[in-house]
């Protein structure tokens, strides 16, 4: 690193030839990983009742995938977890911009969203089920109320971040609210907006699981309690997988969405989202 | 004391190469001050870089004191050119100057207050020793990394193009102090700048680098009476003849690598911020 | 967002400690009016009226009981939440530290981070049962991503004149991991340390409502499956006040730690 860093051009050399060099060290850690779960139980140091080998859980996957009830698990935990987002995310944006336009109205929420948004949205499962029993509606709730405050943050953030100079500009040549809005705010938070629903997608999928886990409502979250309940333990690990590889997956979508919007907007803004 | 021999530094990528320095042989006597002048690019921070031990060179040696230098070598002090990034931003002044000191096992607690102390006198930041660096201007944090250097109290003291970021009043008064601390201490200075006017202010010598492939194009003693300041210095008529062989030297340097062509460009290209 | 001075109405608030007081209290005593109003007259199960619910509260929750289910929830978190940010910081170190364990391991732990931590809990039950270990153990498997994966994300990023300043003047071995890699590195180390608190909270209530013998998580959903429900509201409303708490704590240690990072930011945005 300190040696590469001498000047651009070499280092920048040393970087694309380890790309490919990295990825195949990833893909043997990878190899590595998969070897080892398969390992520790055939050695016996662990009980197969309690980590069964990589085979097994391959094997209880594909079993998985080839059950019509596994898809329609995936497609409502998808469900909530997109409807989940899509509502928190328009609401979150709503609420930043109004916030961020009426004069004081910053101020005077700022200790509430303060308060507000530490509360664990767990503490309103059990509301959840007295309201909504094992429900969608279940579902959205915990996941609309975390999700909501990450973009709300953000969308504050991004707003702050406006140039004074583009705002008085603005102004003195009598652009009305919306027009502001449109010319002069959104460019300028777009790229925290990002970043919000970026932070949010994440949190959406945790607590749908969670809700789905813990509540019973429909989705891979209850099809783990069921194979836990029932000792169907390669089926429950292979489960757990499959909701780590849709993080994955949801994780690199939202990177290169955010992404994208932040090339664009390099030319305007300085300095990286906090 | 110093010697710099038949230094080469390639950079290697895949499947490309990309030649630093090519063949420099100099060297430096004990208590001596020199500037190393070049055009921007030329390979000069390789050079310090290799001279500090942070680079292993290709081919060559540096060797000081006698000994091969293979990796940063005690007594040698270093003042880079990024001051804003070469001090500690999460250590207060007073523990910027001491970290150094506190690697060194045989120095006590109190000697060690002692150092700092005295270096930040002597740099005139007496009161600044409770601050953080980021809440002083550039010329003042780069007076706390000499600082530094000086209650390191070496024996050689490197220094890149120190004041390549500081405005021109502030540039003068921290030129004027490595005069001083220099004529003080009895260190040995490597001085790099890409300032002519700078390297034949300051130094005793100037060695003048070609421009890339890097090579010594030419030595020079500076034979300007040894106290020197800003107003009658640079109004010496011998200044400005030193200057302007200094000047032809680099311009000879381009002509010479096919760098510059035929016709001379109308100003020194070493004003580079 | 900054108004120019002319279009803001002086007249009505002036820039005192008192106004701040006002707008910071405002909003939160209004709501709390509100809810109080709207409710009194409520005759609705699910939603009794927040007379009942703190009147409730305040026999529900005497000090015995917060000896019993508050305490032993709290202790679980901190236990946890320390080891991870420990476990998670010394690993870190190791990974952001050699690029080569980098590439091996990083698919790996993203994919261990990406799996929603809750999931971890039926997971973690098979070895660890559902006593203490169990609970400190899932908080432990949870929080302990963010901090590890900030951490080599801030080792990596140690400035390159820096590391070079400290090799110079002979700072390496453990004088530099102390006065270099994690101080330079904290800022990513406490931004994954705020990330694994919510995390550690959610794990906390979670945990202690699949299995557990006692635990705000444990009472809350005794409550609500008992239809206690005034008392289910006032655990909410603790449940809530520990995650504020919590975080108003996070953040004074964190000002305190990272003051100058703050002051850096503040004094590179004016200059």
């Amino acid at each position: 690193m300190t040696r590469a860093a001498v000047n651009g051009g070499p280092s920048d050399v040393r970087r694309r030839g380890a790309g490919r060099g990295n990825a195949l060290l990833g893909l043997a850690g990878l190899c590595g990983f998969l070897a080892l779960i398969e390992a520790l139980p055939r050695l016996g140091f662990v009980s197969p009742d309690h980590l069964p080998p990589t085979s097994s859980i391959a094997a209880a996957l594909a079993e998985e995938t080839s059950d019509a009830a596994f898809w329609t698990a995936l497609g409502d935990t998808l469900t909530g977890w997109a409807l989940g987002l899509l509502i928190a995310t328009a609401a979150g944006i709503t609420a930043g911009m109004v916030i961020s336009i009426v004069p004081y109205l910053r101020e005077a929420t700022a200790s509430t969203v303060e308060f507000l948004r530490p509360i664990p949205s767990v503490a309103l499962i059990p509301l959840a089920v007295l309201l909504f029993g094992t429900d969608l509606r279940s579902t959205l709730l915990l996941v609309v109320y975390a999700a909501f405050w990450q973009v709300l943050v953000q969308v504050l953030y991004g707003v702050q971040d406006t140039d004074p100079v583009a705002e008085e500009t603005a102004r003195s040549y009598g652009l009305g609210t919306w027009a502001r809005i449109r010319h002069v705010l959104w460019p300028t938070a777009l790229p925290y907006v990002m970043t919000g629903v970026r932070l949010a997608a994440a949190v959406s999928l945790v607590l749908a699981i969670t809700a789905e886990l813990v509540i019973g409502a429909p989705g891979l979250g209850a099809r783990i309690a069921v194979a836990q309940t029932s000792h169907a333990v390669p089926d429950m690990y292979a489960l757990v997988a499959v909701t780590g590889l849709i993080g994955v997956l949801i994780n690199a979508g939202a990177r290169a969405v955010e992404r994208r919007s932040l090339a664009w907007h390099q030319s305007v803004r300085g300095e990286v989202s906090p | 004391m110093l010697d710099v021999r038949a230094l080469r530094k390639v950079y290697e990528g895949h499947g490309r190469h990309v030649e630093a320095v090519r063949d420099l042989t100099f060297s430096l006597d004990a208590g001596e001050l020199v500037c190393v002048v070049g055009p921007s690019g030329c390979g000069k921070t390789t050079l310090l870089k290799c001279v500090a031990g942070l680079l292993e060179p290709t081919s060559g040696e540096v060797v000081l004191r006698g000994q091969r230098v293979t990796g940063p070598p005690p007594g040698t002090a270093v003042v880079f050119q990024e001051y804003g990034r070469s001090l500690f931003p999460w250590m207060r002044v007073r523990d910027n100057v001491e970290l150094p000191l506190r690697q060194k096992k045989h120095v006590t607690k109190a000697r060690r207050r002692e150092l700092v102390e005295h270096a930040l006198h002597a740099v005139g930041l007496d009161d600044t020793a409770g601050a953080y660096p980021w809440q002083l201007s550039g010329g003042m944090q780069q007076r706390v990394a000499i600082a530094r250097a000086v209650a390191y109290e070496p024996e050689v003291l490197l220094m890149d193009e120190p004041f390549a970021a500081v405005d021109a009043q502030t540039r003068a008064d921290l030129e004027d102090l490595v005069r001083r601390l220099w004529q003080e201490l009895g260190v040995t200075v490597l001085f790099i700048t890409h300032d002519i006017d700078e390297a034949v202010y300051l130094g005793e010598r100037v060695v003048v680098l070609s421009s890339s492939p890097t090579v010594v194009q030419e030595q020079l003693t500076v034979d300007l009476p040894a106290r020197r300041d800003h107003l009658h210095t640079r109004a010496d008529p011998r200044f400005t003849q030193l200057r302007t062989r200094v000047y032809e030297e680099i311009q000879a340097a381009k002509r010479g690598g096919g760098v510059g062509g035929a016709v001379a460009p109308p100003q020194p290209l070493d004003k580079m911020p | 967002m900054k108004r120019a001075p002319a279009r803001r109405p002086p007249v009505l608030l002036p820039r005192t400690a008192l106004r701040r007081l006002l707008l910071a209290l405002g909003l939160p005593v209004v709501l709390a009016a509100v809810w109080w109003a709207v409710s009194a007259g409520s005759t609705d199960v699910y939603w009794p009226p927040l007379r009942t619910i703190l009147e409730t509260g305040r026999e529900v929750w005497t000090a015995e009981r917060i000896t019993t289910d508050v305490v032993p929830s709290v202790l679980r978190l901190l236990i946890g939440f320390t080891a991870a940010g420990v476990l998670g910081v010394a690993l870190g170190v190791v990974i952001g530290t050699f690029p080569r364990v980098r590439a091996v391991t990083e698919p790996v732990l993203e994919f261990l981070r990406a799996v929603p931590p809750p999931v971890l809990v039926p997971v973690i039950m098979l070895f660890a049962g559902i006593g203490d270990t169990m609970k400190v153990v899932v908080i432990v498997s949870g929080c302990v991503w963010p901090v590890l994966l900030n951490t080599v994300e801030g080792v990596r990023a140690v400035d390159s004149v820096l590391a070079e300043t400290a090799r110079a003047y002979g700072v390496g071995g453990l004088a530099r991991l102390r006065h270099l890699v994690l101080p330079s590195a904290s800022p990513q180390i406490f931004a994954g340390l705020r990330q694994a608190l919510s995390i550690g909270v959610i794990l906390m209530v979670i945990s202690e409502m699949f299995a557990a013998s006692n635990g705000l998580g444990f009472a809350v959903v005794q409550f609500q499956r008992s239809f206690a429900i005034p008392e289910m509201w006032s655990g909410i409303l603790l449940l809530g006040l520990l995650g504020v708490l919590l975080a108003l704590v996070f953040r004074a240690v964190e000002r305190r730690a990272l003051a100058w990072y703050h002051g850096l930011r503040r004094s590179r945005r004016t200059s």
